[in-house]
This record gives structure tokens, sequence and C-alpha cells, in this order.
């Protein structure tokens, strides 16, 4: 069966509330700056809005209902997306259908987490039954320690180095000098990144991102609609979304994408040279190398020749992560499954927060997590355009 | 006879009469008797406590004791054998309490005993006692002086894999103390008032036997013998009140003329 | 390549001991049928009962049919350890007491794909085999180990964390006068335990073996009498602090049912003996044991039981004695939940007949002392918990596995 285009839903008001390295306030605070944002620079009521999705680890014991009466909201379409780093092109793709089937005319997409001083350690002890079970009680070195594992693997398999990982984080850092609320703020040398403190080996700390409080959001309607509100608005001309594809790797090689790639590109009408950039979800640089496979931008194994052969900053031949990624301005959580969306829809509306990357007209947006034992298992991509 | 008791108190407390310790400590470490495993054995002292100035009990200090019939230094009643088990007034709490006091005859045969853990009291030894100190009254305790109360314990046990090897009297001996001297009771300082390899006797046990069989008494686990008269001592010995008891753990005193050693 | 231990020297007696710390307890119920193979040495994963797939993480539907039909059973152990990672740091306080700490994924010949702790001789690339350990927490973990054994396995600090290997740490056997008593003596002191201190009651009472008993190397008498709090007290007070392993071995075996065995004499002996024995000993040595949980090379690791394991099902022809051993185990069962946030293990070894002579009537086959000590031994050189030893005790076992009623039945005709 042919899949339905996206024609009539756009993406519109890319929001960003500044990000804190330690917050006392809660997930609700965080996300009700992101809402309260949202409805000030569309100059709408609460009431106007009739759709809400929202991402958020720290929400608890809240999920998106309590969250209505939270925040006076009283939608006809609500959902709650606890899929981490694919919550955002998931949010995305859902809210596109409502818009276009007419169940509902302005959804609210919201991603927001606080980070207080215990939140990681709590976060990770009950992450999932088969991390309580089958990972954490091994050294409880978290997420650092599974990518560990898939990292080393990729090294051994594909001859991966870590200069060809710290390529990606170098650039990385620099598209994100001119990020007011990034959490790194420095430049990166290639001496830092090798000299770093190991983690996990062979991770280390440049390697990992940063947790933080903060929250992303942006409105998904109909193309009218955000006409009628004066919103610059980003055409979504394509997406995929897979969880658990290949359960008989031994070891995570591959993402989802690689299972329905051919369709994004096809359903787009587009080839992977047609984009003037990419957001890869990049909560370890192994996986953005991933991503450059499973996405069509080089063949299974050849990520490392792929980084070695490009230049990745937003004047380069292949601009990537364009507002430093989580690696440099910090995840946020589930707010960093959010993060490339946002920075693409500013990039494709002419209004970005750091440099703009010449030429944007389209961009792939990719999104991954929720690693439930040994393996990532959600993935998704998008694939946006400028408005006509 | 008008007699003046409180005289006999006053000389208690001046010291005119002295009182003197034949009871062991009651002890977890104390020995007790061993029956073969087949058959019921003698309740060890254990004690448990309750409460020590805590939060089991504030301001008081108190323990909950178990312990056998015939623990430590104990008291036998006519009713503890099958020969006396019929005789009227035979349990701890019927005896009449006037034979509780009563003087006794200290028997030394510690030099004999040091020499031979199975020394055998025979009716020779006893009479050449009574040569020197004169016949033992009637109703007089015999008490067998071993000095046994000072060995190690394990001496005192004296366990070998034949069994218990401690002094004691020979049935010949007992059945002459009962119907030639009309003793009240025979004390011993060792675990039993028999023989160590009783058991071997003809009849197995006679102390027991042929004492309480005339409903007599015994005493057993005594102490500090060697502090006694060869007579004239009175001794105190009044076992707990136990309902049909056989006999019971108690205090021994013996009263003792002052300036004697 | 292990670095072989070495007798640890004497602990500074000014210096603060380092408190117990546990890594993450909670399991889902399903994940607790590791934790029960664990228990007893076994390898068991989830075996579909309708696909025959074998599963891990353990779950509660097949991941290729969705049944529901999942029980535990055992299957092979090997596997090829595909990756490895040194976690440096951790966001357990346990973990970051112990870094650097191995783990690696193992792809394992039955199946599944295993997340474990790696020994120090497991190579990335090589074959590995599979154990599963309880760790501190009591929960159950996986464990690569070198695939044939290497010189000094044991003594790898992280296998080491799991198990309560008795070299180098100070062993209390409670009774020596038994034959039982005497053989785990031996046993221990041939296992490596730098003493083995052995309990005499009622010194007084000669017994056999009581001479060999001094020539045991490293053995050192001390007074014990279960019977007594006092001396069980005032052994804890003297020597608690340098005793990581306590091992009940008093006894009290007597035939006889509880209607038909005349008296209550002997049924006091019993529970004085045994079960306010262990009573006794669990307060006087239990604090301390779980103070010293994390106390170095020679912490305090293990209090052992021996059970019948008629203390599971009663033997009428032993009844009063069954009775009581089913006081113990129930006694112990409580001492395992407070011993636990020490990493303190109890464990429980069950036994059927033994060849000594309070069970001289009773028919082989029966366990000798000598087996059961080294029985003793491994079960603590392997960190296990429930051990049965003896064709009699296993048997017991797995009839009680399939139909206890049937088994009540059986063992009072």
């Amino acid at each position: 069966m042919q899949r339905k285009s996206y024609e009539g839903a756009v993406a519109c008001l890319p929001v960003t509330i500044p990000y804190r390295r330690y917050s006392t306030n809660s997930a609700q605070w965080w996300l009700g700056r992101a809402l309260h944002e949202l409805i000030k620079r569309a100059r709408l009521q609460p009431k106007d809005i009739d759709g809400f999705a929202v991402s958020s680890f720290t929400v608890g014991p809240d999920t998106a209902v309590g969250l209505t009466q939270h925040f006076g909201l009283s939608p006809r379409w609500l959902d709650h997306i606890p899929f981490g780093g694919a919550s955002g092109v998931v949010a995305l793709r859902k809210a596109a259908r409502a818009v276009q089937a007419g169940d509902a005319d302005i959804v609210a997409c919201v991603a927001g987490d606080t980070n207080h001083v215990d939140s990681f350690r709590k976060m990770l002890s009950t992450f999932s039954r088969f991390a309580q079970d089958a990972v954490y009680p091994y050294g409880s070195g978290g997420a650092n320690a599974s990518f560990a594992l898939i990292t080393k693997h990729y090294m051994n398999s594909y001859g991966a180095k870590r200069e060809d990982f710290a390529k990606i984080c170098i650039a990385q850092r620099d598209n994100a000098m001119s990020i007011p609320h990034a959490m790194m703020k420095k430049k990166l040398t290639l001496d830092e990144y090798m000299s770093a403190r190991p983690i996990a080996d062979p991770i280390h700390l440049f390697d990992c991102v940063m947790p933080c409080a903060g929250a992303e959001a942006f409105f998904v309607c109909r193309e009218d609609v955000a006409k009628s509100l004066n919103l610059p608005s980003v055409r979504i001309l394509s997406t995929i979304e897979r969880h658990n594809a290949f359960p008989n790797d031994p070891i995570q090689v591959r993402g989802g994408w690689e299972l329905d790639i051919g369709e994004l590109w096809s359903m787009a009408g587009l080839k992977p040279s047609d984009v003037d950039f990419v957001q890869t979800y990049d909560d370890y640089p192994v996986i953005s190398v991933m991503q450059f496979e499973d996405l069509g931008f080089c063949a299974k194994g050849e990520g490392p020749q792929f980084v070695r052969s490009h230049t990745l900053t937003n004047d380069g031949t292949f601009p990537h992560n364009t507002s430093g990624g989580q690696l440099s301005v910090g995840q946020a959580g589930a707010a960093g499954g959010f993060l490339g969306l946002v920075e693409a829809m500013r990039q494709l509306t002419s209004q970005p927060l750091g440099s703009q990357v010449p030429n944007a007209n389209a961009c792939l947006v990719s999104g991954f997590g929720m690693i439930n034992y040994d393996r990532g298992l959600s993935s998704c991509a998008a694939v946006l355009a400028r408005a006509a | 006879m008008t007699v003046d008791l409180m005289s006999f108190a006053r000389a208690v407390a001046n010291g005119d009469i002295r009182v003197i310790d034949l009871t062991q400590t009651l002890s977890q470490e104390f020995p007790t008797i061993v029956l073969p495993p087949e058959l019921g054995q003698c309740a060890p002292f254990r004690m448990e406590e309750v409460s020590r100035y805590d939060e089991r009990g504030p301001a008081w200090y108190w323990n909950n004791i178990s312990l056998g019939e015939h623990t430590g230094t104990h008291f036998d009643a006519p009713i503890h054998w099958i020969s006396g088990k019929d005789l009227p007034n035979n349990a701890v709490d019927t005896i009449n309490v006037a034979q509780f006091i009563a003087p006794a005859a200290v028997i030394d045969c510690s030099k004999e005993c040091a020499a031979d853990s199975d020394f055998a009291l025979t009716i020779p030894f006893v009479e050449q006692w009574e040569a020197r100190h004169g016949k033992i009254e009637p109703r007089s305790w015999v008490l067998l002086r071993t000095d046994w109360s000072k060995q190690t314990y394990t001496d005192f046990a004296g366990l070998r894999d034949d069994g218990a090897h401690t002094p004691g009297p020979e049935p010949a001996v007992v059945k002459w103390f009962v119907e030639q001297r009309d003793v009240h009771g025979f004390g011993t300082e060792t675990i039993g008032t028999d023989f160590g390899q009783g058991q071997h006797l003809n009849p197995p046990y006679p102390a027991h036997f042929y004492m309480h069989g005339k409903g007599r008494f015994g005493l057993q686990c005594l102490t500090n013998l060697d502090l006694l008269p060869p007579k004239g001592a009175v001794i105190i010995a009044a076992p707990l009140k136990i309902k049909q008891g056989s006999g019971s753990p108690l205090r021994v005193l013996a009263l003792v003329a002052g300036g004697h050693g | 390549m292990i670095k072989p231990l070495v007798r640890p020297r004497r602990k500074d007696p000014l210096k603060r001991t380092r408190l117990p710390l546990s890594p993450q307890r909670v399991r889902s119920r399903t994940a607790h049928g590791l934790t029960a193979a664990a228990a007893e040495g076994r390898f068991a994963l989830q075996v579909c009962l309708d696909c025959n797939t074998v599963i891990y993480p353990p779950r509660d539907a097949c991941p290729s049919c969705l049944s529901a039909r999942l029980p535990f059973r055992d299957v092979p152990r090997g596997g090829r350890l595909i990756a490895e990672t040194t976690v440096q740091t951790s966001t357990e306080q346990y973990f970051r007491e112990r870094t650097p700490w191995r783990v690696g994924t193992v792809k394992l010949d039955a199946g599944p794909v295993v997340v474990a702790h790696l020994h120090g001789d497991a190579v990335e690339g090589e074959r590995v085999r599979l154990e599963l350990k309880l760790d501190k927490s009591g929960s159950a973990v996986a464990m690569a180990l070198p695939e044939k054994d290497t010189e000094n396995m044991a003594d790898d600090p992280h296998l080491r964390e799991m198990i309560c290997d008795p070299k180098f740490r100070r062993v209390l056997i409670t009774d020596g006068r038994t034959t039982v008593g005497q053989a785990m003596a031996k046993a221990f002191s041939d296992a490596g335990a730098s003493i083995v201190f052995v309990g005499l009651a009622n010194p007084w009472k000669p017994f056999p073996g009581m001479e060999s008993l001094r020539t045991i190397e490293r053995v050192e008498i001390v007074p014990l009498d279960v019977t007594d709090t006092e001396s069980v007290t005032e052994l804890a007070e003297q020597n608690g602090g340098r005793i990581d392993i306590v091992l009940n071995t008093a006894e009290h075996i007597r035939a006889g049912g509880v209607v038909d065995r005349h008296g209550l004499t002997i049924a006091r002996e019993e529970i004085d003996v045994r079960y306010l024995g262990l009573l006794r000993l669990a307060q006087a040595f239990g604090p301390i044991l779980r103070f010293r949980g994390a106390d170095g090379v020679n912490s305090a690791a293990a209090f052992v039981n021996l059970l019948s394991v008629h203390a599971l099902m009663n033997w009428p022809a032993y009844g009063g004695y069954s009775a009581t051993e089913a006081a113990c185990l129930s006694a112990a069962q409580c001492m395992r939940a407070e011993l636990r946030p020490g990493g303190v293990k109890v464990v429980n070894v069950f036994f059927g007949p033994l060849d000594i002579e309070w069970f001289q009537t009773v028919p082989p086959p029966k366990v000798t002392p000598a087996a059961l000590a080294n029985a003793v031994v491994r079960a603590l050189q392997h960190g296990l918990e429930d051990v049965f030893v003896g064709d009699v005790a296993e048997d017991i076992r797995q009839r009680l596995a399939v139909n206890p009623k049937a088994l009540e039945r059986e063992l009072a005709s």
C-alpha cells in the first residue's frame, strides 16, 4: 500500500527554553515554560491548543493526562510519547496525521525534563524492566557502559578509530560556539578529546552528553493555520519509524532505519545527496556514524571513511548537527529527542540561534533511543523542506 | 528444757557459731551426671537474662533459670529411687521439715582417693574412723570427704571410655550404715552418692538403693568438707518445696562451733 | 592472568571499617528464576515449551511465539565474549568503590545474548562459560569465566565478591565434638582457612577424635556451648571480629516421632541445641558479621547451617528431629534477610541420613562426614546458598518440586 503524503501539514514555531545544568524546578515547570513561550509567540490562549503531545522522563507520576489539568488545556487529541531520542520525529508524524484528518487544528508538541542532583541515577536504575533485571546490576555504568560495548564492537568490526569519533565531536562543538545556552562553551581540540577521562572503555568523557534541565517545543498544524498565525513553517516530505528492528543481531550495528530507508527517500522524492544538512541523534558519536550508514549516505562499514572524507561544520561539505547536537548543547532528557528537529526548523526558516547553513532548503532529521536492554530500540527519521 | 534460740542467733552473728557453705555455685560450666544417650538426661544449669537495666526492663536485672532437680549441689529424696517409691512422706514437699536439720559425721578418705579414683569405702575403713572419733550418732548425715571438689572439672567427672571413675561406698557399708547406724543420709563431693562404676556393683547404685529404700536422703556435689570437724557439725539442707519432687538443688550450710578448724 | 591472593596483613585496629554497600537488589518476579538457579549453582534460562526458544532477559511472553509457558531449564553455559568494556565511573556507590569493573556481551551457544560480569581471564573474542552467581545484593547476576579453569581463578577480586571462599578467611566450627565437626575442621584447614576455630562444650567429657583434632593445622580450640547464652556471647565478644565464616555443626539427632516418643526432655534438648543454639549464634555473631561484610580480603562472608533435608518434609521415623530442623530452616530464612544488608550469605546445606551412629539403622545411601565437609567447602567456593548433599537429599528435593503430598505419604510409610 502506498503511504499517504504529508501534504498540507506543517511544523512551525521552534521554541527552546535555555538549558541549565541542575534545576530544583519540576519537569512540569519546564514543560509549562515551553507551552507559555509557544502561546506567547503565537499570540494564542491555552484554549486554542486542541492537540497536545508531551515527552518527558521526569514528569512522573504525571502523564499527558494529568498535564492537561495542570496546564488548563482541553485538547481533543492527546498523546504521551515516552520514546526518548525518537520522541521528536514520532510526535511530528503523529500530529501531522491528526491535523491532516481534522482531528486537531493546533498541536503543541513539547519535550522537557528537569535535572536534580540525583535525577540521573534514579532514572537509570528504573529505566526499563530489562535494564533493572539484566543491565543495571552489572557495574551500573548506565547507557555509557551499554554504548561502550556497542562502540567497541563497531570499532572491532569496521576499523573505526577514536580519531573518527573525535572529528564528529569537534565539528559539533564548533557548530555550538554561538549557541548561548550550550552546556559546553569552548572549542574542543583533538588532544583534549583523546586524553579525556575514560568513562567505560572505549568511551571517554567527550563521547558523552551532559544531562541537564531544559525544554524544546513546536507546533504542528495545517499550512493555512500557520499562515493565519503569521508563523513561518516547514514542510514534511516523508517520515519513517521502527522499533526493535533486527532483534537477532547479537550486538547493535544498525538501527531500524535500514529497514525503511528506501521508503523515506522515495516518499520524499529525494536522494541523500539532495539534503543540505543532517541532524542525527548523537547520544554517542558511534550512533551518528551508524546513522550516516543506515540513512543512506554510505554503505554499512564505510561510516569511518565517510567521516574522514567530509567536513561536518555548518560551512563544511556535510553540515551535521548544526547547533552542536546534544554532545555540545547538553541533553535535557527527552528534549534531546526534539533538539535536532527544532534546530532543523530554525535553519529551514532562516532564524538560527547560531550560524546559518548556506542554502538550507531540505534536510534530514533522525531520531533514536530507548536503550531497553543492550541496544537502542527506537529509530525514526523525517525529510523536511523549506516552505514553498 | 528451755531452749534459748536468741543465744543461738547471737552466736551465729558474732562468730561463736561459724556458718560454712558446703554448696557449689550453680553455673553453666559445672559438670552434670551423664547417662547413656538412650536414657533421659539431667538438665544442666542455664540462665537467660530477662533484663539488665535496659530496654527490656529499665531499672532491674533478673534472669530466668533452667535446671534439673539433680543439677549442681543437690538433695535426693527417697522417691528418687525405685526402692523408695512407695514410702510415706518420700518427696521433697512431704518430708518432715525437721529432717532438714541434722548433725554430720565427716569421714576423711581424701589421701586414699588422691591415689585411687576408684576408692571404695568399706566397713573396716569406717570402723577404723570410729575407733578414733567414736561411733556415728544415730540420725547423723555421713559425709564422705574425698577432696573431689578441688579437682579440675575433667578429673571431677572422671569420665573414661568405660564410664566414670570416682570414689564411693561399697554395697555392704551402705547397708551397714542404714541397718547398724541408722544414718540420716549419705553425702558426697562427687556427682553421685554412688561409686563412679556403681552400675557394676551388686546391687547397682547401692547408696541410692539402700538409703532411699529405707527412707533416707542423699546430698551430692558438696564442697568445703575439709573445713568440718569429724563430728559436731550441724547441717542445714532444706530442698525446694517442689510438688512431688525427687530432689532439688539447694544451699547446704554447716554450723560449726567457733574456733574449730 | 590473575594475581594470586596474598594472605592479608593484620588489620590496623585504629582504621575505620569500610561498611558494606550493595549493587541494585530489585528484580522482577520472573527474573528471580535466575536467583533460584544461582542459589543452587545451576545455569538455567527460560525455555519456551511451545517453540523451544531459549530466552534472555527473563520475561513473561516468548519473543518468538508469545507463549506464556516459559519455565526455567538448565541450558548449556558456553558462549563467546563478543564485546567488553571496563566501567571506570558508576552511578552506584558499590561499584564506584570497586572500579575498574569489566562487563561484556556474551553470545551464548544456546541462543540469547547476555550482558555479564567478566572474570579477569575472560578475553574478548574468546569462548567463555557463564555462571549465575548471587551478588552482594542477594540477587542473581551472570558472570563469564574463561572456558577452562585458569591459575588462581578464584582469586579474581570480582569473582571473590560473589563467593565465600574460605581461603585466607577465619572459620568458626561451632562443635568439634562430632565426626562431622572434625571432618569440617580438616576440610577447612585444607581449603586454606587462615584460622579454624573449633568450639567445644563440656571439656570435662572426653570424646573420640579429641587428640587428632588438635593436630590439624591452624585449628584453635575455643570454649563454646551453643546451649549457654553466656558462652556464645563471650566467644563473640572476644573473637567475633576475627571470624569470617560461622559454620554451625551443633548436632542433636534422635529417632522417634511426636506422638510415640514418650516425654519432652529430648524435644527440649533438640530445641535448645538446634533451634535456640542457632538463635544464640545468630544474635551473638550476626551483627558483627554484617558489620564486616566489606572488610577486605578476609571480610565476613557466610553463616552456614547444616540442616536435615527433612526440614523440608517431616520424616516420621525421626519426626521430632525433623520438626526441630524445620524451625531452624525458618530461622535461617529470617537470618538471610537480616544479614543481607551486610552482603553476608546464609548458606543452608541439606543432607539426608549421615553415615554416623545416630542413623545407624538407616540403610544406604548415606553421606559420610567427609563428603558433607567437602560439599560445604565447595558450596562456599562457588557462593551457593541452597545446597543438597547426597542422593537422598537430591531425591527429596526433586519429589518436593513435583508433588509434596505424595512425598509426605512416602516418608510416612
